[in-house]
């Protein structure tokens, strides 16, 4: 194809973008329309899988048996987000083997939060009121994006999302309502996970790079500093219910712009941990490739039993 | 040479009375594995009450660039629809 032809074809797939077409696998499209959805795509995914390992950690100690069939229930959903998402990104002519590499040798980056400790039951809590809370605000939109896989993909995270949110914060009440002890429990949580969950929701405006393309890929449709502000504005009326502090002596709601304004974000910090120097981003990593290759022989033993059966088949039919 | 666990493509009745629709795909061993999986990552919240799996390789699927020869003649054949036929405004239950 001449650099014309492939111009003209960009603006064509530009133009169905626009009119709130989809795309679908075998359409053509750019080549870096297809990267960038292979990368945020996987990135999706891997956080999804990445995402169980915090809270797996709990299911064992849930304080009650309500609890824990909820957690075990949040973490399965997680499991099968990422499986949703990987799916989705197979599409675009990517293997499940390429992405897993990608994933365990540190080519492929996962949401930055989970390299974060679980310390404290409360911080089940805390991930399930402010973590899951800011990925609804980060995905919602993402259910109109303009790759059709993904945005089904989305469709079913979202709804499946909402009771982990839920979940969380009907901890949070709990240990707010509880002893001294609890309610302090609750309150550190809040203390250790309110900053990370702003960082989620990615740098700044003006140190982000993909956002102008990604709006128009719709693979945005709210800028990073527009979604925290709504994070913020939504979050803190729920802290002041359940009278817990919000830990920024800077936040206090500023009538002109109809939002809250709130301190300095630590982006050393956020991009500390993105470079690989968080608190567990190292135990993390080891856990899960430690499980990809303890069940290596599990996965082999599916496949010659697989080819036994086959073969049998094969046998009778002769 | 390893051998990784092939992709299977799971469609979903989700009442009877509706057709399976597409529901995404999933990586198994076999067969019965691919249902078993489908069941777990498309159906946990009573989304379904019967599952198809079939291998993705047995999918032949058109192509989005032939879609003006497939679809095409289907466009000029206008007298196909109820609309192409004139009819006077007293004629009732047509």
């Amino acid at each position: 194809m001449s650099e014309k032809e492939v111009k003209n074809l960009e603006e064509l797939f530009e133009q169905r973008i626009a009119r709130d077409e989809k795309i679908e696998p075998k359409d053509w499209m750019p080549e870096k329309y297809r990267k960038t959805h292979i990368r945020q795509i996987s990135q999706h995914a891997h956080s999804e899988i990445v995402g169980m390992l915090p809270e797996g950690n709990w299911i064992t100690r849930a304080p009650s048996m309500r609890r824990k069939v909820a957690l075990l229930a949040k973490v399965q959903d997680e499991a099968g987000h990422g499986l949703y998402l990987y799916s989705a990104c197979e599409t675009l002519g990517v293997s499940r083997e390429e992405l897993y590499e990608q994933l365990h040798t540190g080519k492929a980056k996962y949401s930055s939060i989970f390299n974060y400790p679980t310390i404290t039951w409360a911080d089940m809590g805390a991930i399930g009121w402010l973590v899951d809370g800011a990925a609804i605000i980060n995905q919602v939109p993402l259910c109109s994006t303009s790759y059709g896989p993904y945005a089904r993909a989305m469709i079913r995270v979202c709804k499946e999302e909402s009771f982990h949110q839920r979940q969380g914060y009907e901890i949070m009440i709990t240990l707010a309502n509880g002893t001294p002890e609890q309610k302090e429990m609750a309150q550190d949580a809040l203390n250790r996970w309110w900053w990370p969950s702003l960082m989620m929701l990615g740098p700044t405006d003006a140190e982000s790079v993909h956002t102008a393309q990604s709006m128009k890929w719709k693979l945005k449709r709210k800028t990073n500093d527009e979604l925290r502000q709504q994070f913020i504005d939504q979050t803190v009326p729920q802290a002041e219910l359940i009278g817990l502090t919000i830990p920024d002596p800077d936040l206090k709601w500023n009538e002109e712009k109809g939002g809250h304004d709130f301190g300095e974000i630590d982006w050393d910090e956020f991009w500390q941990v993105v470079k690989g120097h968080g608190p567990c981003n190292k135990e993390r990593m080891d856990a899960r490739v430690d499980a990809w290759e303890k069940g290596e022989w599990v996965r082999d033993a599916a496949m010659a039993y697989a080819k036994k059966q086959e073969d049998k088949k094969l046998k009778k039919a002769i | 040479m390893k051998k990784n666990w092939p992709l299977w493509e799971v469609f979903v009745r989700s009442k009877n009375g509706l057709e399976h629709r597409h529901f995404g795909s999933i990586h198994a061993a076999d067969a019965e594995m691919a249902l078993e999986n489908a069941r777990d990552v498309y159906t946990r919240r009573n989304e379904g009450v019967s599952i198809w799996v079939v291998e993705s390789k047995n999918i032949t699927a058109s192509n989005p660039e032939n879609n003006g020869e497939l679809f095409e003649p289907a466009q000029d054949k206008v007298y196909r629809h109820p609309t192409f036929y004139t009819l006077p405004d007293e004629v009732k239950h047509m």
